[in-house]
């Protein structure tokens, strides 16, 4: 059995809105283990507290109670230990807005402990892995949305550290880039073995690259397994989504039924159904007066937001794209 | 597809950690290139704001002798420090910690001391050119002695990362990024007020205020070296509060840092 990268135990944090309000719990009672070499994803909706959970990951938000270890070492912003094997990309990296593409590198890998002409090399060679050269006396501020998430990564991987902790990378790259991060993850972990842990509440990115993934709900993980088993432990249940071009027939039965066990979204119904019954409505939607008024459908198999559902996760605005 | 934990027979052993002088270095100059990039109209301003003063008042204190020209001069060459530091620095600290990005350095392998050295050095030298413009103008408008005028880049440093680092404790200790600027914009106005009026002008309620401000002591040196009789141990007296002003400020700073990580974002 190897040691895992985070043994995270017993998590909670309390945020007061004022002085005097009631403490509301940010996360609460949250268990992970983080396999070494792994990259672990932590997927749930806005204010699930993802991002509180990885702040505490690296020490930066400290657990009213709880703990989190790092190979065996409790974790500690600033340490020698927690900050010479972790980084970590925020959010948004607003300590280096005003600062040119180049030297936010450069100097990061300064402030990672390597010398300064060590510093120039490997941010020129990062420069040039994710196609960032010419942008290398932009600041940061002065970029695009997607060239500035670029230019951040860049800093997050400056100095190769074995952790790898990442608030959703990916969000606001085009397509391109976002290979191009992909590339340069896996290339660090299939070299070094780095292990990732990445926030990212993109349901199709956390099924395509994730090895195992934390499902967030209110501060809780619901479930956490690989995606293909958290997939299969819902396999029984299927998705049908309709789409209507007017308003249905509300007194046709299987509309009466879909309708109360659908979310809507304007002419967007979404049912979770067992197989059987979902053949069975589909069968007769498409054979009865509704079907006027339908305008199209798909049937599909569970992704990770049907197990999220599945589980009792209350919000519906993960990303499908 | 690579079996999990595979390829790490061992546990990773954190690689070394900058010294605290090449960590406070790397942000100096990272702060540098910061503010070459982007903040070059703000420290105009400041330089304008004091050379403005000393241009005006020249037109005012005709006959009042050359203490309170000396007075003036120092006032607001000292005023440039304070501008930058108290005011600047209390609103970027506000402002880092309002939006979460003390995270980028706290997640690093550094004290918080050293982010708070680093960037409170940077700042006294973003007032230093200014600073130095507004003495040698000021010294030649004023007629005032030359020969102590080197007395004058001391001062700047030592009242800079003063002012500074008042600012940076001031940012990180406010809740609110608002209630930073206010303060800062406040320190700085009791700076102007009671480092350039001389003190034999002003009401002695006011002489007692103006004992505890940090500037006071650069600004007193610099007015003995600019009247051109520095009594030299006199000199290195006041320096040295200031300098014990800056230690005190920085130390708070670096102790409320981390705090203020945890508090950010909240």
């Amino acid at each position: 059995m190897h040691t895992p990268a985070f043994e995270v135990r017993g998590l909670r944090r309390c945020y007061r809105s004022g002085k005097r309000a009631t403490p509301v719990p940010a996360n609460d009672g949250i268990d992970l283990d983080v396999p070494a070499g792994s990259v672990f994803g932590v997927l749930g909706p806005n204010g699930a507290g993802k991002s509180t959970l990885i702040r505490q990951l690296v020490g930066l938000l400290r657990p009213d109670s709880g703990s989190v270890h790092l190979f065996g070492t409790p974790v500690r912003a600033g340490s020698r230990t927690t900050g010479g094997l972790v980084a970590y990309l925020a959010q948004d990296e607003p300590a280096l807005d005003e600062m040119p593409v180049g030297a936010a590198i450069s100097t990061t890998a300064r402030l990672r402990g390597f010398s300064r002409a060590q510093s120039g090399q490997l941010a020129a060679d990062l420069l040039a892995e994710l196609d960032l050269g010419g942008l290398v006396d932009r600041p940061l501020n002065s970029l695009s949305g997607g060239q500035r998430r670029l230019a951040c990564v860049a800093v997050a991987l400056v100095g190769d550290r074995p952790v790898l902790v990442l608030d959703e990378p990916t969000t606001g790259l085009d397509p391109v880039a976002r290979r191009a991060v992909w590339d340069a993850i896996t290339r660090r972990r299939r070299e070094n073995g780095v292990t990732v842990v990445l926030v990212t509440h993109n349901v199709l990115e956390a099924e395509s690259v994730l090895d195992r993934v934390a499902l967030l709900d209110r501060g809780r993980v619901i479930a956490c397994d690989s995606p293909g088993r958290l997939k299969a432990s819902v396999s029984d249940e299927v998705r049908l989504d309709l789409v209507w071009r007017r308003e249905p027939p509300a007194d046709d039965p299987v509309v009466a039924m879909l309708g109360a066990r659908s979310t809507r979204d304007g002419h967007r119904w979404s049912a979770r159904l067992a197989q059987p019954e979902a053949r069975a409505a589909l069968d007769q939607l498409v054979s009865g007066p509704a079907l006027d008024a339908l305008d199209d459908f798909t049937l599909a198999t569970p992704s990770l937001e049907d197990v999220y559902l599945a589980l009792g996760g209350m919000d519906d605005d993960l990303e499908r794209v | 597809m690579t079996q999990v934990g595979e390829r790490l027979e061992t546990v990773p052993r954190p690689a070394p950690a900058p010294t605290f002088i090449a960590s406070s270095t790397a942000v100096y100059l990272g702060q540098l290139a910061r503010v070459r990039a982007a903040r070059g109209p703000l420290l105009f301003v400041a330089t304008l704001q004091s050379l403005g003063i000393v241009i005006l008042l020249r037109g005012v204190v005709r006959h009042d002798g050359r203490s309170t020209a000396a007075a003036i001069v120092a006032g607001s060459t000292v005023l440039v420090a304070a501008f930058v530091g108290l005011n600047l620095l209390a609103q970027r600290f506000g402002a880092l910690r309002a939006r979460g990005a003390l995270d980028y350095y706290a997640a690093l392998p550094i004290s918080g001391a050293s982010v708070v050295l680093g960037t409170t050095a940077s700042y006294a030298t973003f007032a230093a050119p200014g600073a130095l413009v507004t003495a040698i103008v000021g010294a030649a408008m004023y007629g005032l002695s030359f020969t102590f005028l080197w007395l004058a880049v001391p001062v700047i440093v030592v009242a800079g990362i003063a002012l500074s680092a008042v600012g940076a404790a001031i940012g990180l200790l406010l809740p609110r990024p608002e209630l930073a600027t206010v303060v800062g914009q406040l320190a700085m106005t009791a700076v102007l007020f009671l480092g350039v009026i001389p003190p034999s002008h002003m009401p002695v309620g006011l002489r007692g205020l103006r004992d505890v401000l940090p500037s006071t002591y650069a600004v007193d040196a610099l007015a003995a070296a600019l009247r051109g009789h520095p009594a030299a141990g006199g000199q290195l007296w006041r320096l040295a509060v200031t300098a014990g002003y800056a230690a005190v400020a920085l130390l708070i700073a670096s102790r409320i840092f981390r705090r203020a990580v945890d508090r950010s974002r909240g």
